[in-house]
């Protein structure tokens, strides 16, 4: 590729991926709460309400449920909303019509209703916003038959993952972690379009898998590179895309690595960490040199205090004692 | 008619409803009710399984709202819904089929009587979460008024769907933004077992549905020919580009909730005297006090939707399974859509 490379945040890719979108198709609006006037409560639509006037970036009363639901109904009626939610807290006053309606209608229709309605929503702990902003519940919405569920963790999916997202006819949840709007880095100019299908490797190596998505991507690739000084090479391998788990992809990093961690903001019970796990286990037991090995949060209530919340999360070090746990008799 | 919002009040009942029109009420209604009354029957004989939830007694509040939809307008329902269904122009053959689970099925069996679904009429289903397919409407209403057709959508819900936050959520949003929406309430004064006086802190619904800014009127639920009259002026209204309107339509449900119902929460006697109201009665004895109708006129028609009854559940007796291979379809799209 010869086009220069442009500066930018997730934030503002996040955006120029709305308003691509907001461009190329007149039946794409953005719906939710303050993201017209005040700019999106994280600034992720800041100026698209002077661009593309009312209709189209429409603010919302503070009812979930019920503009979660007119987004379904406008999907089934032919539009391509974008539907946006403060954050995976709040979306639960919002879950009845995401598990009842947008996940069953095309089952419970014989086949009739799809709903091609894309949710975006902010996860994760990290700013000291205590437990009802902060928590990881995208393994829940992973749990739904019927839902496809994104986690965008680097400036490209936060980019491109939107539109491939708007095309699909079913429903869609694009999970942003909190923590990520502000990640800076290079983008082409004419980066575009995604595929919303496979897991990436973030990072080749040959030693350990170490499985992580969204938020815990940087913490990951941290820790890889930490141990990469110790003489241990981390393969790090990030999710993308929570349903459907792309399986083959970390069947064929763990069948290289024989080994595996993931890295998972959500709680470990009933996790999605748990899932892969299982799936490692079905597919791939007697490729494996040690057990699975598992970083999630602390199961508690996200704390407010800074050093209670960084205790209940996800770290550098744990990461790396959990990878030096499952490497440690190699050698 | 109560109105309460007298400067939207519909004129008094017009007596000038053409007599074919009337007619075709009382056809609806009794189209309705002999179904149902079968399905009832076959619930006993074990062809039908599941939930089942008749509307015996509310089938004028079908058929003097859906006589007033247009093809090109939006209906969402309740699981209460086989009379909605029918009255949409759903065929009988695809509703019974769906109730047996059969592949013909409305639904392909996988909805059964609280799912029936027709996108080809516009009918987006029976939704067996009370009030969870308001938004949906909102939703619609939304989508054909952001392209400019002049639709109304209609959105059928209980009184029990009152108390839920939806409702509330959706009236402010339809009056908010204006949007087409006919807020269809059936109070048959039960949310289940518990009374409305036991739910509501206020009962008088259209009083509150009013405080959103919309207008709301309180109707004979039991009378097809108001029931007619006012949902005339109100998808008049809407389709005038005026916003929602709410109307709550008195009714009664004579028999059980469900097939499960042991009715311990109501007397027989309140029950009896809201039968004296019946409204297939009552509007069979409207029509031959001024002629319009006599006994043999009455027993034709009951014989043809009886036949047609019949018909429907030989099809749907001999209509094939689903095959279980497909029982993962309809999870996902199968194909991308345009």
């Amino acid at each position: 590729m010869t086009t220069t490379l442009t500066r930018t945040t997730y934030r503002e890719a996040m955006r120029e991926a709305i308003r691509d979108a907001l461009h190329r198709d007149e039946r794409v609006f953005l719906m939710g709460e303050d993201v017209g006037r005040y700019g999106g409560c994280f600034a992720v639509s800041l100026g698209l309400l002077e661009e593309f006037g009312p209709e189209r970036v429409r603010d919302t009363p503070l009812s979930e449920s019920a503009f979660v639901g007119a987004g379904i109904g406008a999907a089934v009626a032919g539009m391509r909303p974008i539907v946006e939610i403060m954050t995976v807290n709040f979306s639960l006053l919002a879950l009845d019509q995401i598990l009842n309606n947008a996940a069953t209608f095309l089952h419970m229709s014989g086949g009739q209703v799809a709903v091609p309605l894309v949710i975006r929503m902010t996860t994760g702990a990290g700013r000291q916003l205590a437990a009802q902003h902060s928590h990881s519940l995208e393994g829940w919405y992973a749990h739904i038959p019927g839902l496809k569920v994104l986690a965008p963790a680097t400036l490209e999916d936060a980019r491109g993952m939107l539109w491939t997202a708007l095309e699909d006819p079913d429903p869609v949840l694009i999970f942003e972690h909190g923590s990520l709007y502000n990640m800076e880095g290079e983008l082409a100019p004419d980066a575009g379009p995604v595929d919303i299908a496979t897991a990436a490797v973030r990072r080749p190596g040959s030693d350990v898998s170490v499985i992580a998505y969204g938020g815990t991507l940087r913490t990951a690739l941290d820790a890889a590179a930490q141990l990469a000084g110790d003489g241990i090479d981390a393969e790090v391998i990030d999710l993308r895309t929570l349903r459907p788990l792309d399986d083959a992809a970390l069947v064929a990093s763990v069948r290289r690595t024989h080994r595996a961690v993931i890295v998972d903001e959500g709680w470990r019970s009933g996790s999605l960490s748990a899932e892969i796990t299982a799936r490692l286990v079905e597919q791939c037991f007697y490729e494996l040199d040690a057990p699975v090995a598992r970083v999630c949060s602390a199961e508690v209530p996200m704390p407010y205090a800074q050093h209670l919340e960084q205790a209940a999360l996800p770290s550098v070090a744990g990461v790396v004692d959990a990878i030096r746990s499952v490497v440690g008799e190699r050698a | 008619m109560t109105s309460l919002d007298k400067l939207d009040q519909p004129g008094t009942l017009d007596r000038q409803v053409l007599p074919d029109r009337r007619t075709a009420l009382l056809w609806d209604m009794l189209r309705v009710r002999l179904f149902e009354e079968r399905c009832v029957e076959l619930y006993s004989a074990t062809k039908i399984r599941g939930f089942l939830h008749v509307a015996i007694g509310e089938e004028a509040v079908t058929a003097g709202v859906m006589a007033n939809l247009r093809a090109e307008d939006a209906v969402v329902s309740t699981y209460r819904e086989h009379g909605h269904a029918l009255s949409r122009g759903v065929p009988m053959d695809a509703v019974m089929a769906e109730m047996y689970g059969k592949a013909t099925g409305c639904s392909r069996g996988r909805g059964g009587s609280m799912h029936l679904f027709d996108t080809s009429r516009r009918f987006y289903g029976g939704n067996a979460i009370v009030g969870g397919g308001l938004p949906v409407a909102i939703g619609l209403a939304l989508a054909d008024a952001l392209r400019g057709r002049r639709t109304v959508t209609a959105c059928f819900f209980g009184d029990g769907a009152y108390a839920e936050g939806e409702f509330h959520e959706c009236a402010n949003l339809a009056a908010l933004w204006q949007l087409p929406v006919l807020f269809v309430c059936e109070n048959n004064l039960y949310a289940m077992g518990t009374a409305l006086g036991r739910h509501q802190a206020e009962t008088d619904l259209a009083l509150r549905a009013s405080s959103y800014g919309m207008p709301a009127w309180a109707v004979d639920g039991m009378d097809v020919e108001e029931v007619e009259e006012a949902a005339r002026h109100a998808t008049d209204q809407i389709r005038d580009g005026h916003g929602p309107v709410f109307l709550e339509l008195r009714t009664y449900r004579f028999r059980a909730h469900s097939m499960y119902d042991p009715e311990r929460y109501r007397d027989k006697a309140e029950v009896a005297a809201w039968r004296e109201r019946d409204p297939i009665d009552l509007e069979v004895r409207r029509l031959r006090e001024e002629g319009l109708l006599d006994e043999t006129g009455l027993a034709a028609m009951r014989e043809e939707i009886q036949v047609e009854v019949g018909q429907a559940c030989t099809a749907a007796e001999a209509a094939p399974l689903e095959p279980v291979e497909d029982l993962t379809r309809f999870v996902y799209s199968e194909e991308v859509r345009p």
